[in-house]
């Protein structure tokens, strides 16, 4: 019976030493970081996995951390480019990737403005400054004030890949921090156009139907609605079981994760 | 008590050593005197220097980092043309002129509505109130100052731009006026203080004379007073100056941040962006060591430059009304 308790005793004692060394390095793209952010948040709570860093300095960097292996798990808002991947396997790295999260952006006015639906043609137009008036669109005879993003953020980096197909964008177009801002700028004014992630749209704004297809969880994450894409997190090979990498990059599976998912303004993957 | 009569009794007994002993220190003792003197002064100099080595370490980080972006692209382009697109792949461009002219808006309107009310504000409280009200009022008009500048921008999105919008009929509320108001309010407090003090150190005689010549308060206020103190308010006027300039989270909020040149030039309820709401929204993703990241650091320092001449020319004023009285 001793020695039982005392095997276990120091069973317990070698587990909590590995529970203690397992550490996570988590790099790269600033869409994603927040995702990381609460994710680590909710490990260093729940699972007492204390040492957690993300860093966040761009998709890019995300991929360079996995092929010099500084990071266990390189964040990225796109796929690895041929290059990238490349880079990877000369370094003896094998990237794997696995999706986490939709993004979608939605293209919102004001709701007293009767335009309820555009193509991705229109939305380029308007913010490259070929349409000015909401009356070209069927709407009322209103000056069109476009409202983006900082071009910090991921938000701006989703609508321009997606939308502006590498037009500019005109010289009055307005630039605010947040989604919450764009959020109450499009909600004071009647002319506005902006866009902002899913999870901020509620009926103080009027979400476009774009090429046909309202922006929902279910047409973003199907991936039907134009303006969205998937969120990676890439690994060195695939994690092994039940180790901290593997928990981290699977958390998005279980209810928290697709919670925190949400709160953050993206799109689970899954219904729960 | 009884220490000074000892010592007339050791006078009288035997005057030079005990003198010696309790007046003149050992040198073991000067020595440390010494160094305790001089490591005091070099630390407190130590101290005092850091935030003149902190000055010049910015100016040297600053230009260091700026000087690649001058090295390719000539200051006429950078100054002169309203094309700034610093992250396009293809062909970025770095005309910076509209924000220049975006801060350049931005600052002569807040002066425009912050130095008549200033001024007006300075010439009450400092003649016109009783002691007790100004006690009161003072307080007040410096709690401005206090209000971090993201409360003032979270005004100004969420009540003053739809207001804007709603009763002016304006396109969009966050533009020239909104932003200008808003660093208006926020420069009041510098340029009032200021101001005040200026006027209320013109002598007391000159006031008096002006009376006994025959002229009214108006008049004495406006002919003898405000001539008399226009230094301290010209230095009150370039430091609520370069509050505006300098000032980041108002403008990034409440200005629009259009890269957009007024058309026409008098319509201030265009959007428009400053200097440093570029820097300020730019930072984070300009990659370092990239030609965008040596534009930011360009941009500092045309910024940096202005507020430093600004800053000469009201240290003048001030010290040319620090002379006269």
């Amino acid at each position: 019976m001793k020695k039982l308790m005392s095997l276990i005793i120091v069973a317990t004692l070698i587990f909590a030493g590995f529970a203690q060394a397992e550490s996570l390095k988590i790099e790269g793209s600033t869409t994603v970081g927040p995702i990381a952010d609460a994710f680590a948040e909710y490990f260093k709570s729940n699972l007492g996995i204390s040492d957690i860093t993300v860093t966040k300095n761009g998709s890019g960097n995300g991929a360079a951390a996995i092929a010099d292996g500084r990071a266990d798990i390189g964040i990225m808002s796109r796929f690895m480019k041929d290059k990238e991947f490349a880079a990877c396997v000369s370094k003896g790295v094998m990237p794997v990737a696995h999706v986490v999260a939709m993004d979608g952006v939605c293209v919102a006015v004001h709701p007293s403005n009767p335009v309820k639906a555009l193509t991705i043609e229109q939305v380029r137009d308007i913010y490259t400054g070929k349409i000015t008036n909401w009356k070209d669109l069927g709407g009322p005879n209103l000056a069109i004030v476009c409202i983006t993003r900082d071009s910090a953020s991921g938000t701006f980096e989703t609508f321009e890949g997606l939308v502006m197909n590498k037009e500019k964008m005109h010289d009055k177009t307005e630039e605010v921090a947040s989604n919450p801002q764009m959020h109450s700028r499009i909600s004071t004014t009647k002319g506005a156009i902006g866009y902002l992630g899913l999870g901020f749209v509620d009926y103080k704004v009027s979400a476009l139907t774009i090429n046909g297809i309202k922006p929902s969880r279910k047409t973003i994450s199907s991936g039907a609605y134009p303006i969205s894409r998937p969120l990676f997190m890439f690994t060195n090979g695939y994690p092994k079981l039940g180790s901290a990498v593997h928990k981290f990059i699977s958390f998005h599976l279980s209810e928290e994760g697709q919670e925190i998912v949400e709160t953050k303004g993206f799109v689970p993957l899954t219904d729960y | 008590m009884s220490k000074p009569e000892e010592g007339n009794k050791s006078v009288n007994n035997e005057p030079v050593t005990r003198g010696r002993e309790s007046l003149v220190l050992s040198s073991s003792q000067n020595m440390r005197g010494l160094i305790y003197a001089l490591l005091g002064k070099w630390s407190l100099l130590t101290v005092a220097a850091l935030s003149i080595v902190a000055i010049i370490l910015i100016f040297v980080f600053v230009s260091k980092n700026a000087y690649p972006f001058f090295k390719e692209i000539s200051i006429l382009t950078f100054l002169g043309t309203n094309d700034w697109h610093p992250t396009s792949t293809d062909h970025p461009s770095y005309g910076a002129l509209a924000s220049i002219v975006g801060t350049v808006y931005v600052t002569i309107n807040s002066l425009l509505v912050a130095v008549p009310i200033g001024i007006f504000t300075a010439v009450f409280l400092s003649d016109m109130v009783s002691h007790k009200l100004r006690n009161i009022i003072k307080p007040i008009i410096e709690i401005l100052a206090a209000i971090p500048s993201v409360a003032y921008g979270f005004f100004a999105v969420k009540i003053f731009a739809p207001w804007l919008q709603n009763e002016f009929g304006m396109t969009t509320g966050t533009n020239v006026i909104n932003a200008s108001i808003m660093l208006a309010v926020m420069a009041l407090p510098t340029i009032i203080s200021v101001a005040e003090d200026a006027i209320s150190n013109v002598p007391r005689e000159l006031r008096e004379a002006s009376y006994g010549l025959g002229s009214t308060r108006a008049e004495t206020m406006f002919k003898v007073v405000l001539p008399a103190a226009h230094s301290g308010i010209i230095a009150a006027v370039i430091l609520g100056m370069m509050r505006s300039l300098g000032e980041t989270m108002i403008v990034w909020m409440a200005a629009g941040n259009a890269l957009n040149i007024p058309s026409p030039w008098w319509d201030l309820s265009q959007s428009v962006r400053t200097i440093t709401a570029t820097i300020a929204g730019e930072t984070l993703e300009a990659a370092r060591d990239t030609m965008h990241y040596y534009s930011l650091f360009a941009l500092g320092v045309i910024l940096l430059m202005v507020t430093f001449v600004l800053n000469l020319v009201s240290e003048y004023f001030l010290r040319k009304a620090k002379i006269k009285h």
